[in-house]
């Protein structure tokens, strides 16, 4: 049963999961960093209080946050083949990704920052700092290793997303676990695959917990 | 020249629906080169009240004038740039926890633009200036409590500011370490001219460091002059608290309890002293005056911005015409004498 077919086709969906999970982290980071830090700043204790931009924000992340990863996928097709021409493969995948995982993002971003001691910010402050320093060079700054394990385990929840798209037809570990674990009763490939998968998993949380720590001066 | 005016300030904030009034009405003049104590209980608004003076908290209404600049007619920007002349250290040291000591010293150079190699030149100079130049490298947590003020004071420097606010920047500290702390803040005001506010609750603060003192008691000024002055004939019942309240650490507790148990019962006054040596022989020949023992509940030196300050609290006896009498004496010495009343501590 153990084909260089079926080896291929894994080593293939090990690239798939890996394009797909970490351009949709990265991604999801470039909206989601942003969003995380405007929600922070214009809630009603930040440096620049907003009530209308909080509120239509935390109206945004928690509204797309509230629909399931699985439902999202099939509601966004139409948006998908708009934007990439398809519907199928890891690409179109990474579309509905980063659109779930961007106020995920900014949720971990935001309560990272608000972390921040507020006494650091208004020494700043008293520096004569803008705001837009004070988020530059003091949140970002201070609040670097929560915002590396929320990057960790932001990584960690995309590359479980990755794995349910497989059942519209993403590609990827996901896709292979479901195609030969349930459709083809093939228990062995299915198998491989979550150990696969257990194993990436693995690795990104260490690697990231060994990033945060190192970068910690705290102590 | 007058450095910082406060004019009819008044702050209040809105919480829940409620006006809560912070400050009322203070008046304050700063002069160029003072060492200015704001004195009050924990909640009567000195932290809004410094907070004012560089407007991290607008007032509600008044004015504050640094160097004759309103600062309320100041944008945005304008107030930026005072705020570099205007420097400030907390009780909690506020340092970036994830920068290195020289780092948090340039931070405010790389605020205002300033090239980063002199920034770090300029940030080695401070280090000397407050004695920690082999700590260049180190990160805050791994300094002590006294050696991260130090840091904050180089970093406060930094950016060359006239006026250097500290809000209760000894409260978290040892005796000793305060110590060593308001000496620094005294060098500094001697070495580069600098006016500083203190913020603080301990009347050992105000003594130890400052020529100037306000007090303040629920949003209100109550009393302000020389504090030699305020020390030798506190008015203000909150500064005769304060006061009372001066004492070494190291006092034993239950001894306290005794002291303040002694103080309710008798009538007492207390008396201040410029020169040490008059001291015994006044108490001394009035016992054996009147024949009658006074009981000497405290006595202390203490160092009142730099002059040696006897104080000394008796407890008379019963006897009303000897109380009169004793006090008539004393006054007759030439000495200030006043009653202490008993709900204090």
């Amino acid at each position: 049963m153990w084909s260089s077919e079926v080896t291929n086709m894994i080593i293939v969906g090990i690239g798939e999961t890996l394009y797909m999970t970490l351009v949709s982290t990265l991604l999801g980071y470039v909206l989601g960093l942003p969003m995380g830090i405007v929600l922070t700043v214009t809630d009603r204790d930040g440096i620049h209080p907003n009530a209308v931009v909080y509120k239509i924000l935390d109206f945004i992340a928690n509204l797309v946050r509230s629909i399931p990863f699985i439902i999202l996928l099939v509601v966004l097709i139409p948006f998908t083949r708009l934007l990439v021409g398809k519907s199928y493969g890891p690409t179109a995948m990474i579309v509905s990704l980063v659109i779930a995982a961007a106020p995920y993002i900014a949720r971990m971003v935001e309560s990272s920052l608000k972390e921040v001691d507020a006494g650091v910010i208004e020494a700043a402050r008293s520096m004569g700092a803008s705001n837009f320093t004070i988020v530059m060079k003091v949140m970002l700054v201070e609040a670097r290793t929560s915002l590396i394990v929320g990057a960790t385990i932001s990584l960690g929840t995309i590359l479980g997303y990755s794995a349910m798209a497989g059942t519209v037809g993403g590609g990827g570990l996901g896709a292979i676990a479901i195609r030969y674990g349930y459709t083809r009763w093939q228990t062995d490939i299915m198998i491989v695959t979550v150990l696969l998968l257990i194993i990436l998993f693995q690795i990104f949380q260490t690697v990231g917990m060994k990033l945060a720590d190192r970068f910690d001066r705290r102590k | 020249m007058v450095e910082i005016e406060v004019k009819n300030l008044s702050k209040t904030f809105e919480q829940k629906g409620i006006t809560v009034h912070a400050l009322q009405d203070i008046n304050l003049n700063i002069e160029s080169g003072d060492i200015y104590g704001i004195i009050g209980m924990s909640g009567a608004g000195k932290s809004t009240l410094v907070r004012c003076l560089n407007y991290l908290e607008r007032p509600t209404e008044g004015q504050v004038l640094i160097e004759g600049k309103d600062l309320g007619t100041l944008n945005e920007k304008e107030l930026r740039e005072q705020r570099s002349d205007i420097a400030m250290i907390f009780q909690h040291f506020n340092l970036l926890m994830q920068k290195s000591v020289l780092d948090n010293i340039c931070f405010p150079l790389q605020i205002q633009g300033v090239k980063k190699k002199e920034a770090r030149a300029k940030a080695r100079d401070l280090l000397k200036t407050v004695g920690l130049e082999e700590k260049e490298k180190a990160y805050p947590a791994q300094l002590s409590g006294g050696q991260k003020q130090r840091v904050a004071i180089a970093r406060a420097l930094a950016a060359n500011p006239k006026i250097l606010l500290c809000d209760e920047a000894t409260s978290a500290l040892d005796p000793q370490t305060t110590a060593s702390i308001l000496e620094l803040l005294k060098q500094i005001n001697e070495q580069f001219g600098i006016t500083i506010v203190i913020i603080t609750h301990q009347m050992s603060v105000i003594r130890e460091i400052c020529n100037r003192v306000a007090i303040i008691e629920r949003g209100a000024l109550v009393e302000d002059g020389l504090v030699t002055d305020i020390f030798n004939h506190p008015k203000s019942k909150a500064a005769k608290e304060l006061i009372l309240r001066d004492r070494p650490d190291t006092e034993i507790e239950s001894k306290q309890d005794a002291l303040v148990e002694q103080l309710r019962s008798k009538r007492k006054i207390r008396i201040v002293f410029s020169d040490n040596s008059a001291f015994e022989p006044v108490i001394a020949n009035m016992i054996l005056k009147f024949g009658t023992p006074v009981n000497i509940l405290r006595a202390d030196t203490k160092n009142v911005g730099g002059v040696a300050k006897g104080e000394m609290i008796l407890g008379l006896p019963e006897d009303k015409h000897l109380q009169v009498d004793m006090e008539q004496y004393l006054t007759d010495c030439g000495l200030e004498i006043e009653e202490v009343t008993g709900d204090v501590e």
